[in-house]
């Protein structure tokens, strides 16, 4: 291959600045899957199940706001956290949210958490490059403020739940690239699916008016 | 009938008789043995489980975080009388074996009531490194506020009552864990505030040692001052 010429500098275009940052991607993960099922009821209900139910409510009403969605998985399968991360980061303009059904917590309640600005000390990117388990050390904040405006609409429309997010220590949301937050729903402990096949709907809804606000938020440069 | 076919008869009746009066003691020796197999685990278990006691063990009130009885999703600090040594090493791991052990109530604990603290260790740059059992892992329930909860109810424990530790590392079964019971990040480092109580002596860590059980009885003196209970929101 012939090596390529510089032009004339006069010619050379001017760096140019940054595009604005436009929010098109959303990868929702459904969490667990396959053998691990994440958190189990005593009466059978298993996370993993429930998740990816709520995936496919998420994802429906996230489309209707003209958003790409990807699932990183669409049935019971488990990829890794790592293969997660890969779809996400090979994403431009892409926010992460995983989801989860805990063992504890007062069922019908909500919680969002980010991670830790702490989690990722010494993670200071060198010529341009991030480590891998470090990826979401430049997303720490736009990461908080997605978890701030999800929290704020699980709080209308599930009381009982926090008003504030909280910031934890998520393994998955440690190899994220880009703002990534996880929704954790109370809880697979309760003897009867129903009650919280019918958070679906509320919680899908609340996730798309939080990342439509969101999206303000992030193609304005975060201002 | 036969001299030889008589005597044979009445050794199996004897033989018979000795049989049915030792049964049913045999039986339950069976029975004992079948429901408690005792694995190395247990075993150990057992034995970190004595309390550990130090020469410069002195009884103080301790403020031991547990969940809230209130507000389950929260953890609210509870004093208790501990004797704690002046080892930092030791009192951490007189805090911890105590955390599993002494929760008030079922619903307010936080780590599982089967695990046990393998070793301790605090490194003098104030990094310590607690090493878990598996149970710690498996005994957890799965979710990211209860494994939250698991890990801040160590860190605030020992940053209540032990001066010094700048960070925590968990460890479970001596490896590193991906996760603690799928959720929560095991691979970094826990920050762990530590305001210094007026009683405690900022001891220089001593390294990592076995635990030690029996020894010296504690010392009685009056309670420390304790902070006001304060809660932590998850």
């Amino acid at each position: 291959m012939a090596p390529q010429q510089n032009p004339p500098v006069a010619t050379q275009p001017q760096v140019q600045q940054p595009a604005t940052p436009h929010l098109a991607v959303v990868v929702l993960d459904p969490a667990h899957g396959g053998a691990d099922q994440g958190a189990r009821g005593s009466w059978g209900i298993t996370e993993s199940d429930v998740v990816l139910s709520f995936a496919r409510l998420v994802r429906i009403s996230l489309e209707g706001q003209g958003l790409r969605v990807i699932l990183t998985r669409q049935a019971n399968d488990d990829p890794s956290f790592d293969d997660r991360s890969k779809l996400a980061n090979a994403q431009r303009g892409v926010i992460f949210v995983t989801l989860h059904v805990s063992s504890t917590g007062q069922p019908g309640t909500v919680r969002v958490y980010s991670l830790p600005p702490d989690t990722t000390t010494g993670s200071s990117p060198r010529g341009g490059l991030v480590r891998w388990d470090h990826a979401q050390s430049g997303f720490v904040d736009s990461s908080r403020r997605l978890a701030e405006l999800i929290q704020i609409q699980m709080a209308q429309n599930f009381r009982g739940s926090p008003e504030i997010p909280v910031a934890a220590a998520v393994r998955q949301l440690r190899t994220i690239a880009a703002p990534a937050v996880a929704v954790e729903v109370s809880s697979v402990s309760q003897p009867d699916r129903k009650p919280l096949d019918q958070m679906g709907p509320a919680l899908a809804d609340g996730v798309a008016r939080a990342v439509a606000a969101f999206r303000t938020v992030y193609e304005s440069g975060g201002k | 009938m036969s001299r030889a076919l008589k005597t044979t008869i009445a050794i199996f009746a004897a033989l018979l008789v000795v049989g049915l009066i030792t049964l049913p003691s045999l039986r339950r020796g069976l029975q004992r043995m079948n429901g408690n197999p005792r694995s190395e685990q247990q075993a150990r278990r057992e034995v970190m489980q004595v309390p550990i006691s130090t020469p410069t063990d002195v009884n103080v009130q301790a403020q031991m975080y547990w969940l809230s009885p209130s507000s389950p999703a929260t953890l609210e600090a509870t004093p208790i009388q501990l004797p704690l040594s002046a080892d930092p090493v030791e009192r951490s791991k007189q805090l911890l074996i105590a955390l599993i052990a002494k929760a008030p109530a079922p619903e307010r604990r936080t780590l599982a009531a089967d695990a046990t603290l393998l070793a301790f260790y605090i490194q003098p740059d104030g990094v310590a490194i607690a090493d878990f059992s598996d149970e710690l892992s498996t005994g957890t329930p799965s979710g990211i506020l209860s494994e939250q909860l698991a890990v801040d109810s160590i860190t605030q424990t020992l940053g209540a009552n032990v001066p010094g530790i700048r960070q925590l590392k968990i460890l479970i079964h001596g490896q590193e864990a991906e996760t603690l019971s799928g959720h929560v990040d095991l691979s970094g480092l826990f920050p762990v505030s530590s305001p210094v109580p007026a009683n405690v002596p900022a001891a220089p860590a001593s390294g990592g040692s076995a635990a030690k059980s029996g020894g010296a009885p504690a010392k009685s003196v009056p309670a420390a001052p304790a902070p006001p209970p304060k809660k932590s929101q998850h």
